[in-house]
Protein backbone atom coordinates (compact mmCIF):
# COMPACT_ATOMS: atom_id res chain seq x y z
CA UNK A 1 0.00 0.00 0.00
CA UNK A 2 2.24 3.28 -1.08
CA UNK A 3 2.24 5.94 1.59
CA UNK A 4 1.03 9.28 0.21
CA UNK A 5 2.34 12.94 1.40
CA UNK A 6 -0.75 14.94 2.94
CA UNK A 7 -0.47 18.45 4.51
CA UNK A 8 -2.71 18.93 7.15
CA UNK A 9 -3.10 22.44 9.27
CA UNK A 10 -4.51 21.29 12.79
CA UNK A 11 -5.00 24.08 15.65
CA UNK A 12 -2.84 26.76 13.33
CA UNK A 13 0.13 24.52 12.86
CA UNK A 14 0.46 22.97 9.47
CA UNK A 15 2.18 19.82 9.35
CA UNK A 16 3.59 17.01 6.36
CA UNK A 17 3.58 13.55 6.46
CA UNK A 18 3.58 10.30 4.11
CA UNK A 19 0.88 8.27 5.45
CA UNK A 20 -0.97 4.77 4.29
CA UNK A 21 -4.35 5.52 2.66
CA UNK A 22 -6.12 3.34 5.59
CA UNK A 23 -4.37 5.58 8.08
CA UNK A 24 -7.97 6.31 10.44
CA UNK A 25 -7.33 10.54 10.87
CA UNK A 26 -7.96 9.96 14.29
CA UNK A 27 -5.01 7.57 14.38
CA UNK A 28 -3.31 10.48 12.40
CA UNK A 29 -4.08 12.88 14.84
CA UNK A 30 -2.75 10.69 18.15
CA UNK A 31 0.55 8.84 16.98
CA UNK A 32 1.31 10.70 14.12
CA UNK A 33 1.33 14.29 15.54
CA UNK A 34 1.16 13.24 19.30
CA UNK A 35 -1.87 15.24 19.65
CA UNK A 36 -3.49 12.33 22.10
CA UNK A 37 -6.06 14.54 23.19
CA UNK A 38 -8.53 13.49 20.81
CA UNK A 39 -9.74 10.01 22.01
CA UNK A 40 -10.98 6.37 20.38
CA UNK A 41 -13.84 4.65 21.90
CA UNK A 42 -15.52 3.08 19.71
CA UNK A 43 -13.71 3.00 16.41
CA UNK A 44 -17.24 2.82 13.86
CA UNK A 45 -18.95 6.26 14.56
CA UNK A 46 -21.40 5.77 17.61
CA UNK A 47 -19.39 7.38 20.65
CA UNK A 48 -17.92 10.75 19.16
CA UNK A 49 -14.73 10.34 21.71
CA UNK A 50 -12.91 11.12 18.31
CA UNK A 51 -15.02 14.29 17.50
CA UNK A 52 -12.65 16.74 16.48
CA UNK A 53 -13.86 20.30 14.09
CA UNK A 54 -13.05 20.22 10.16
CA UNK A 55 -13.32 24.00 9.14
CA UNK A 56 -15.49 23.73 6.23
CA UNK A 57 -14.68 27.39 3.94
CA UNK A 58 -18.81 27.64 3.63
CA UNK A 59 -20.17 26.29 7.02
CA UNK A 60 -17.50 26.91 9.37
CA UNK A 61 -16.29 24.07 11.86
CA UNK A 62 -17.92 20.89 11.04
CA UNK A 63 -18.17 18.70 13.93
CA UNK A 64 -16.85 15.20 12.52
CA UNK A 65 -15.61 11.83 13.70
CA UNK A 66 -11.98 11.35 12.77
CA UNK A 67 -12.23 7.49 12.75
CA UNK A 68 -14.58 7.54 9.98
CA UNK A 69 -12.32 9.58 8.22
CA UNK A 70 -8.84 8.64 6.30
CA UNK A 71 -6.25 10.86 7.19
CA UNK A 72 -5.51 11.27 3.36
CA UNK A 73 -9.01 12.79 2.98
CA UNK A 74 -7.76 15.88 5.27
CA UNK A 75 -5.11 16.48 3.01
CA UNK A 76 -5.45 20.21 2.69
CA UNK A 77 -7.61 20.50 4.99
CA UNK A 78 -7.69 22.70 8.45
CA UNK A 79 -8.53 21.02 11.59
CA UNK A 80 -9.07 22.08 15.00
CA UNK A 81 -8.95 19.38 17.76
CA UNK A 82 -9.39 20.27 22.01
CA UNK A 83 -5.98 20.91 22.46
CA UNK A 84 -6.89 23.66 19.91
CA UNK A 85 -9.58 25.15 22.56
CA UNK A 86 -7.74 26.79 25.29
CA UNK A 87 -6.94 30.50 24.09
CA UNK A 88 -3.70 30.35 26.20
CA UNK A 89 -2.05 28.30 28.61
CA UNK A 90 -2.82 30.86 31.62
CA UNK A 91 -6.42 30.47 30.74
CA UNK A 92 -8.99 28.02 29.33
CA UNK A 93 -12.22 28.11 26.65
CA UNK A 94 -15.11 28.80 28.88
CA UNK A 95 -16.58 25.60 27.96
CA UNK A 96 -13.70 23.54 29.43
CA UNK A 97 -14.27 25.84 32.21
CA UNK A 98 -17.89 25.50 32.87
CA UNK A 99 -17.24 21.67 32.55
CA UNK A 100 -14.96 21.94 35.51
CA UNK A 101 -17.32 24.33 37.55
CA UNK A 102 -20.37 22.34 36.67
CA UNK A 103 -18.66 18.79 37.18
CA UNK A 104 -19.30 17.67 33.80
CA UNK A 105 -16.66 15.09 33.57
CA UNK A 106 -15.55 12.29 35.47
CA UNK A 107 -13.29 9.42 34.03
CA UNK A 108 -12.59 12.44 31.07
CA UNK A 109 -12.46 10.33 28.39
CA UNK A 110 -15.61 11.06 26.57
CA UNK A 111 -14.85 14.91 27.16
CA UNK A 112 -12.87 15.98 24.22
CA UNK A 113 -15.06 14.59 22.04
CA UNK A 114 -18.25 16.59 23.84
CA UNK A 115 -16.40 19.71 24.25
CA UNK A 116 -15.78 19.57 20.18
CA UNK A 117 -19.03 18.78 19.08
CA UNK A 118 -20.18 21.73 21.58
CA UNK A 119 -18.44 24.29 20.29
CA UNK A 120 -20.36 24.67 16.41
CA UNK A 121 -23.33 23.58 18.83
CA UNK A 122 -23.21 26.49 20.83
CA UNK A 123 -22.59 28.86 17.41
CA UNK A 124 -25.87 27.79 16.03
CA UNK A 125 -27.88 27.45 19.06
CA UNK A 126 -26.12 30.59 21.72
CA UNK A 127 -29.55 30.32 23.64
CA UNK A 128 -30.00 26.29 23.61
CA UNK A 129 -33.00 25.06 25.91
CA UNK A 130 -32.29 22.02 27.73
CA UNK A 131 -33.77 19.75 24.77
CA UNK A 132 -31.92 21.02 22.24
CA UNK A 133 -28.88 20.38 24.29
CA UNK A 134 -29.90 17.07 25.02
CA UNK A 135 -30.38 16.58 21.09
CA UNK A 136 -26.98 18.54 19.86
CA UNK A 137 -25.13 16.08 22.17
CA UNK A 138 -27.19 12.94 21.07
CA UNK A 139 -24.17 11.73 19.08
CA UNK A 140 -21.54 11.34 21.96
CA UNK A 141 -21.88 9.09 24.66
CA UNK A 142 -21.14 9.07 28.39
CA UNK A 143 -19.96 6.28 31.01
CA UNK A 144 -19.80 8.18 34.07
CA UNK A 145 -22.17 11.26 34.12
CA UNK A 146 -25.54 10.74 33.29
CA UNK A 147 -25.36 13.76 31.55
CA UNK A 148 -27.13 16.30 33.82
CA UNK A 149 -24.15 17.82 34.71
CA UNK A 150 -22.96 17.72 31.08
CA UNK A 151 -25.88 19.76 30.45
CA UNK A 152 -25.59 22.26 33.18
CA UNK A 153 -22.30 22.69 31.86
CA UNK A 154 -23.44 23.83 28.83
CA UNK A 155 -26.28 25.97 29.77
CA UNK A 156 -23.46 27.80 31.73
CA UNK A 157 -20.97 28.26 28.98
CA UNK A 158 -24.20 29.41 26.70
CA UNK A 159 -24.22 31.85 29.69
CA UNK A 160 -20.73 33.53 29.38
CA UNK A 161 -20.40 32.83 25.61
CA UNK A 162 -23.35 35.32 25.08
CA UNK A 163 -26.39 33.15 25.20
CA UNK A 164 -29.14 34.14 27.56
CA UNK A 165 -30.26 31.83 30.21
CA UNK A 166 -31.85 28.97 27.75
CA UNK A 167 -35.45 29.41 29.18
CA UNK B 1 -10.66 -2.51 14.34
CA UNK B 2 -8.22 -1.05 12.05
CA UNK B 3 -9.07 -1.20 8.39
CA UNK B 4 -7.64 -3.51 6.21
CA UNK B 5 -5.14 -2.36 3.47
CA UNK B 6 -6.76 -0.81 -0.04
CA UNK B 7 -5.59 1.13 -3.35
CA UNK B 8 -6.91 4.83 -3.05
CA UNK B 9 -7.84 6.76 -5.51
CA UNK B 10 -8.93 10.33 -5.23
CA UNK B 11 -10.29 11.53 -8.75
CA UNK B 12 -10.45 14.88 -9.36
CA UNK B 13 -13.42 14.73 -12.50
CA UNK B 14 -16.41 12.71 -12.90
CA UNK B 15 -15.09 11.08 -15.96
CA UNK B 16 -11.90 9.90 -13.93
CA UNK B 17 -13.95 8.35 -11.08
CA UNK B 18 -16.11 6.79 -13.65
CA UNK B 19 -13.20 5.57 -15.57
CA UNK B 20 -11.92 3.93 -12.31
CA UNK B 21 -15.02 2.11 -11.71
CA UNK B 22 -15.15 0.56 -14.57
CA UNK B 23 -11.35 -0.17 -14.45
CA UNK B 24 -11.66 -1.75 -11.17
CA UNK B 25 -14.92 -3.09 -11.35
CA UNK B 26 -16.29 -5.43 -8.38
CA UNK B 27 -13.26 -4.78 -6.82
CA UNK B 28 -14.00 -1.09 -6.45
CA UNK B 29 -16.22 1.04 -3.32
CA UNK B 30 -17.25 4.51 -3.84
CA UNK B 31 -15.93 6.16 -0.99
CA UNK B 32 -18.54 9.39 -0.37
CA UNK B 33 -19.00 10.54 3.23
CA UNK B 34 -18.01 7.10 5.04
CA UNK B 35 -20.13 7.32 7.57
CA UNK B 36 -21.31 3.77 6.63
CA UNK B 37 -18.59 2.29 4.60
CA UNK B 38 -15.75 3.17 7.22
CA UNK B 39 -16.79 1.29 10.13
CA UNK B 40 -17.13 -1.50 7.66
CA UNK B 41 -14.05 -1.44 7.03
CA UNK B 42 -13.19 -0.44 10.77
CA UNK B 43 -14.69 -3.93 11.61
CA UNK B 44 -13.54 -5.94 8.38
CA UNK B 45 -16.88 -6.46 7.52
CA UNK B 46 -16.13 -5.05 3.71
CA UNK B 47 -12.40 -5.59 2.21
CA UNK B 48 -12.60 -3.76 -1.06
CA UNK B 49 -9.26 -4.12 -2.66
CA UNK B 50 -9.56 -0.12 -4.27
CA UNK B 51 -11.62 2.68 -2.80
CA UNK B 52 -12.81 5.85 -4.92
CA UNK B 53 -13.04 8.20 -3.14
CA UNK B 54 -15.38 10.83 -4.87
CA UNK B 55 -15.44 13.95 -2.79
CA UNK B 56 -13.22 16.00 -4.35
CA UNK B 57 -15.25 16.27 -7.35
CA UNK B 58 -16.91 19.24 -8.14
CA UNK B 59 -20.55 20.16 -9.03
CA UNK B 60 -21.94 17.11 -7.63
CA UNK B 61 -23.24 18.86 -4.37
CA UNK B 62 -26.75 21.02 -5.17
CA UNK B 63 -30.25 20.74 -4.51
CA UNK B 64 -32.01 22.23 -7.04
CA UNK B 65 -35.89 23.22 -7.57
CA UNK B 66 -37.09 21.09 -10.92
CA UNK B 67 -40.94 21.80 -10.58
CA UNK B 68 -42.07 18.36 -10.06
CA UNK B 69 -38.92 17.13 -7.76
CA UNK B 70 -35.99 18.79 -6.23
CA UNK B 71 -32.74 17.84 -7.30
CA UNK B 72 -30.10 16.99 -5.04
CA UNK B 73 -26.72 16.02 -6.52
CA UNK B 74 -24.74 12.97 -4.92
CA UNK B 75 -22.24 14.44 -2.95
CA UNK B 76 -24.84 16.94 -1.10
CA UNK B 77 -24.15 16.32 2.96
CA UNK B 78 -27.25 15.58 4.93
CA UNK B 79 -26.04 18.40 6.88
CA UNK B 80 -27.13 20.87 3.86
CA UNK B 81 -30.35 18.86 3.15
CA UNK B 82 -31.14 19.39 6.86
CA UNK B 83 -30.58 23.45 6.52
CA UNK B 84 -32.34 23.69 3.27
CA UNK B 85 -35.21 26.34 3.31
CA UNK B 86 -35.84 24.97 -0.52
CA UNK B 87 -36.41 21.34 1.12
CA UNK B 88 -38.09 22.32 3.95
CA UNK B 89 -40.60 24.70 1.51
CA UNK B 90 -41.01 22.08 -1.27
CA UNK B 91 -40.53 18.77 0.12
CA UNK B 92 -41.44 18.33 4.25
CA UNK B 93 -41.07 14.50 4.55
CA UNK B 94 -37.46 14.89 3.49
CA UNK B 95 -36.89 17.85 5.78
CA UNK B 96 -38.25 16.30 8.60
CA UNK B 97 -36.82 12.67 7.81
CA UNK B 98 -33.13 13.86 7.28
CA UNK B 99 -33.23 15.01 11.02
CA UNK B 100 -33.83 11.26 11.48
CA UNK B 101 -30.24 10.39 10.18
CA UNK B 102 -27.72 9.46 12.50
CA UNK B 103 -26.45 12.51 14.81
CA UNK B 104 -24.95 15.58 13.65
CA UNK B 105 -21.53 14.54 12.97
CA UNK B 106 -22.50 11.94 10.77
CA UNK B 107 -25.20 14.59 8.84
CA UNK B 108 -22.23 16.97 8.38
CA UNK B 109 -20.34 14.41 6.79
CA UNK B 110 -22.90 11.73 4.83
CA UNK B 111 -24.20 12.10 1.65
CA UNK B 112 -27.44 11.98 -0.35
CA UNK B 113 -25.64 9.52 -2.59
CA UNK B 114 -23.83 7.23 -0.43
CA UNK B 115 -27.34 6.37 1.70
CA UNK B 116 -29.35 5.45 -1.53
CA UNK B 117 -26.25 3.43 -3.04
CA UNK B 118 -25.83 1.36 0.53
CA UNK B 119 -29.48 0.91 1.07
CA UNK B 120 -29.28 -0.29 4.75
CA UNK B 121 -32.88 -1.57 5.41
CA UNK B 122 -33.01 0.76 8.72
CA UNK B 123 -31.95 4.03 6.60
CA UNK B 124 -34.42 6.65 6.44
CA UNK B 125 -33.47 8.30 2.84
CA UNK B 126 -34.51 5.55 0.93
CA UNK B 127 -38.07 4.81 2.20
CA UNK B 128 -38.32 8.86 1.49
CA UNK B 129 -37.37 8.15 -1.89
CA UNK B 130 -39.42 4.89 -2.55
CA UNK B 131 -43.23 6.62 -0.46
CA UNK B 132 -42.45 9.62 -2.67
CA UNK B 133 -41.69 7.32 -6.14
CA UNK B 134 -38.52 9.29 -6.58
CA UNK B 135 -36.00 8.89 -8.96
CA UNK B 136 -31.61 7.54 -9.05
CA UNK B 137 -30.04 8.84 -11.49
CA UNK B 138 -26.86 7.00 -12.58
CA UNK B 139 -24.12 7.44 -14.04
CA UNK B 140 -21.80 4.88 -15.83
CA UNK B 141 -18.63 4.79 -18.02
CA UNK B 142 -18.73 7.16 -21.21
CA UNK B 143 -20.71 9.60 -18.70
CA UNK B 144 -23.91 7.38 -19.41
CA UNK B 145 -26.97 8.37 -17.09
CA UNK B 146 -29.96 6.09 -16.52
CA UNK B 147 -32.60 6.71 -14.36
CA UNK B 148 -33.95 3.69 -12.17
CA UNK B 149 -37.05 3.72 -10.39
CA UNK B 150 -36.83 2.70 -6.35
CA UNK B 151 -37.93 -0.76 -6.83
CA UNK B 152 -35.74 -0.93 -9.51
CA UNK B 153 -32.82 0.09 -7.25
CA UNK B 154 -33.25 -1.42 -4.26
CA UNK B 155 -32.94 -4.87 -4.45
CA UNK B 156 -32.65 -5.99 -0.38
CA UNK B 157 -30.05 -6.11 2.43
CA UNK B 158 -27.63 -3.97 0.91
CA UNK B 159 -28.03 -4.77 -2.63
CA UNK B 160 -28.66 -2.51 -5.62
CA UNK B 161 -28.98 -2.49 -9.01
CA UNK B 162 -26.23 -0.17 -9.57
CA UNK B 163 -23.57 -2.30 -12.24
CA UNK B 164 -20.24 -2.13 -11.79
CA UNK B 165 -18.74 0.90 -12.88
CA UNK B 166 -21.51 3.41 -11.80
CA UNK B 167 -22.35 5.98 -9.41
CA UNK B 168 -25.13 7.73 -7.87
CA UNK B 169 -24.81 10.84 -9.06
CA UNK B 170 -28.69 12.35 -8.48
CA UNK B 171 -31.72 11.90 -6.57
CA UNK B 172 -34.65 13.32 -7.27
CA UNK B 173 -37.31 13.44 -4.57
CA UNK B 174 -40.94 14.81 -5.59
CA UNK B 175 -42.37 18.21 -4.56
CA UNK B 176 -45.25 18.30 -2.44
CA UNK B 177 -48.40 19.09 -4.14
CA UNK B 178 -51.01 21.94 -2.60
CA UNK B 179 -53.20 20.09 -0.48
CA UNK B 180 -50.32 17.43 0.50
CA UNK B 181 -49.21 16.74 3.87
CA UNK B 182 -46.21 14.46 5.13
CA UNK B 183 -45.30 13.14 8.32
CA UNK B 184 -41.85 10.67 9.17
CA UNK B 185 -41.98 9.15 12.58
CA UNK B 186 -39.58 6.65 13.54
CA UNK B 187 -39.11 4.67 17.18
CA UNK B 188 -35.26 4.21 18.16
CA UNK B 189 -33.57 3.02 21.41
CA UNK B 190 -31.23 5.77 21.51
CA UNK B 191 -31.65 9.22 19.62
CA UNK B 192 -29.95 8.69 16.28
CA UNK B 193 -30.15 4.52 16.76
CA UNK B 194 -30.79 2.57 13.93
CA UNK B 195 -34.41 2.45 13.56
CA UNK B 196 -36.54 -0.64 15.05
CA UNK B 197 -39.38 0.69 12.90
CA UNK B 198 -40.04 4.04 10.72
CA UNK B 199 -42.57 5.27 8.86
CA UNK B 200 -42.28 7.81 5.82
CA UNK B 201 -46.14 8.63 4.93
CA UNK B 202 -47.69 11.32 2.51
CA UNK B 203 -51.22 11.92 1.42
CA UNK B 204 -53.23 14.52 -0.79
CA UNK B 205 -56.43 15.71 -0.72
CA UNK B 206 -58.96 16.95 -3.56
CA UNK B 207 -60.93 20.52 -3.20
CA UNK B 208 -63.28 19.12 -1.04
CA UNK B 209 -61.04 17.51 1.76
CA UNK B 210 -61.17 13.96 0.44
CA UNK B 211 -58.25 11.70 -0.15
CA UNK B 212 -57.01 11.26 -3.05
CA UNK B 213 -53.83 9.75 -2.95
CA UNK B 214 -52.14 8.33 0.07
CA UNK B 215 -48.20 6.27 -0.25
CA UNK B 216 -46.30 5.25 2.64
CA UNK B 217 -43.20 3.56 3.49
CA UNK B 218 -41.74 1.26 6.37
CA UNK B 219 -38.15 1.06 7.56
CA UNK B 220 -36.46 -1.19 9.79
CA UNK B 221 -38.94 -3.77 9.15
CA UNK B 222 -37.94 -5.67 5.91
CA UNK B 223 -34.62 -6.17 3.58
CA UNK B 224 -35.55 -2.52 2.50
CA UNK B 225 -37.95 0.19 2.10
CA UNK B 226 -41.68 -1.69 2.14
CA UNK B 227 -43.76 0.25 0.45
CA UNK B 228 -47.80 -0.92 1.67
CA UNK B 229 -50.78 -0.34 -0.63
CA UNK B 230 -52.22 2.07 1.47
CA UNK B 231 -54.34 4.20 -0.88
CA UNK B 232 -57.09 1.63 -1.33
CA UNK B 233 -58.60 1.93 2.04
CA UNK B 234 -57.79 5.87 2.08
CA UNK B 235 -59.35 6.95 -0.56
CA UNK B 236 -62.78 8.72 -0.37
CA UNK B 237 -63.76 10.52 2.36
CA UNK B 238 -62.07 12.05 5.39
CA UNK B 239 -60.30 8.92 6.65
CA UNK B 240 -62.03 8.00 10.11
CA UNK B 241 -60.86 5.47 12.90
CA UNK B 242 -62.25 2.25 10.60
CA UNK B 243 -60.16 3.46 7.61
CA UNK B 244 -57.07 4.13 9.38
CA UNK B 245 -56.87 0.96 11.44
CA UNK B 246 -56.90 -1.18 8.00
CA UNK B 247 -54.18 1.06 6.80
CA UNK B 248 -52.42 -0.03 10.07
CA UNK B 249 -53.55 -3.30 9.18
CA UNK B 250 -51.80 -3.01 5.74
CA UNK B 251 -48.62 -2.05 6.91
CA UNK B 252 -48.84 -4.62 9.59
CA UNK B 253 -49.41 -7.34 6.68
CA UNK B 254 -46.56 -5.72 4.19
CA UNK B 255 -43.91 -5.70 6.91
CA UNK B 256 -41.53 -8.58 7.11
CA UNK B 257 -39.40 -8.73 10.27
CA UNK B 258 -37.00 -10.84 11.69
CA UNK B 259 -36.37 -11.38 15.19
CA UNK B 260 -32.50 -9.31 16.41
CA UNK B 261 -30.76 -8.64 19.30
CA UNK B 262 -32.22 -5.05 19.11
CA UNK B 263 -36.45 -6.08 19.07
CA UNK B 264 -38.44 -8.98 18.04
CA UNK B 265 -40.11 -9.63 14.62
CA UNK B 266 -43.64 -9.13 16.13
CA UNK B 267 -42.63 -6.02 17.92
CA UNK B 268 -41.49 -4.48 15.00
CA UNK B 269 -44.69 -5.28 13.40
CA UNK B 270 -46.43 -4.20 16.24
CA UNK B 271 -44.60 -0.59 15.68
CA UNK B 272 -45.24 -0.85 11.89
CA UNK B 273 -49.06 -0.49 12.83
CA UNK B 274 -48.65 1.72 15.21
CA UNK B 275 -46.68 4.29 13.71
CA UNK B 276 -48.34 3.82 10.44
CA UNK B 277 -51.13 4.96 12.13
CA UNK B 278 -49.51 7.93 13.46
CA UNK B 279 -47.80 9.12 10.47
CA UNK B 280 -50.99 9.24 8.19
CA UNK B 281 -52.79 11.29 10.85
CA UNK B 282 -49.93 13.77 11.07
CA UNK B 283 -49.93 13.59 7.33
CA UNK B 284 -53.39 13.91 7.07
CA UNK B 285 -53.97 17.07 9.64
CA UNK B 286 -50.99 19.22 7.89
CA UNK B 287 -52.71 18.39 4.58
CA UNK B 288 -56.06 19.40 5.92
CA UNK B 289 -54.62 22.69 6.89
CA UNK B 290 -55.90 24.44 10.64
CA UNK B 291 -59.07 23.38 10.57
CA UNK B 292 -58.26 19.42 9.77
CA UNK B 293 -55.99 19.66 12.97
CA UNK B 294 -58.32 20.97 15.05
CA UNK B 295 -61.08 18.84 13.88
CA UNK B 296 -59.10 15.97 16.50
CA UNK B 297 -57.13 13.33 13.82
CA UNK B 298 -54.90 12.99 16.93
CA UNK B 299 -51.63 14.75 15.25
Amino acid sequence: MSKRTITVTVNGQTHTADVEPRLLLSDFIRHTLGLTGTHVGCEHGVCGACTVLWHDPEDGPLAVRACLTFAVQADGAELTTVEGLAPDPEHLHPLQQAFMDEHGLQCGFCTPGFLMTLVPFLQEHPDPTDAEIRAGIAGNICRCTGYQNIVKAVRKAAGQMGGGDGA
Amino acid sequence: MKPPRFTYFDPHTLPEALDLLQAHGTDAKVLAGGQSLVPMLNMRLARPAVLVDVNRLPGLAYIRDAGTYLAIGALTRHRQVEKSPLVAARCPLLSEAIRWVGHVQIRNRGTMGGSIAHADPGAELPAVVAALGGRIVLAGAGGDRREVTPDNFFLGWFMTSLQPGEMVVEVRVPTAPPHSGQAFVELARRSGDFALCGVAAHVELDDAGRVQDARMALIGVGPGPIVPEVAGVLAGERPGAAALAAAADRARAAAEPEDDVHATADYRRHLAGVLARRALEQALARAGGPAAAAGGAGA
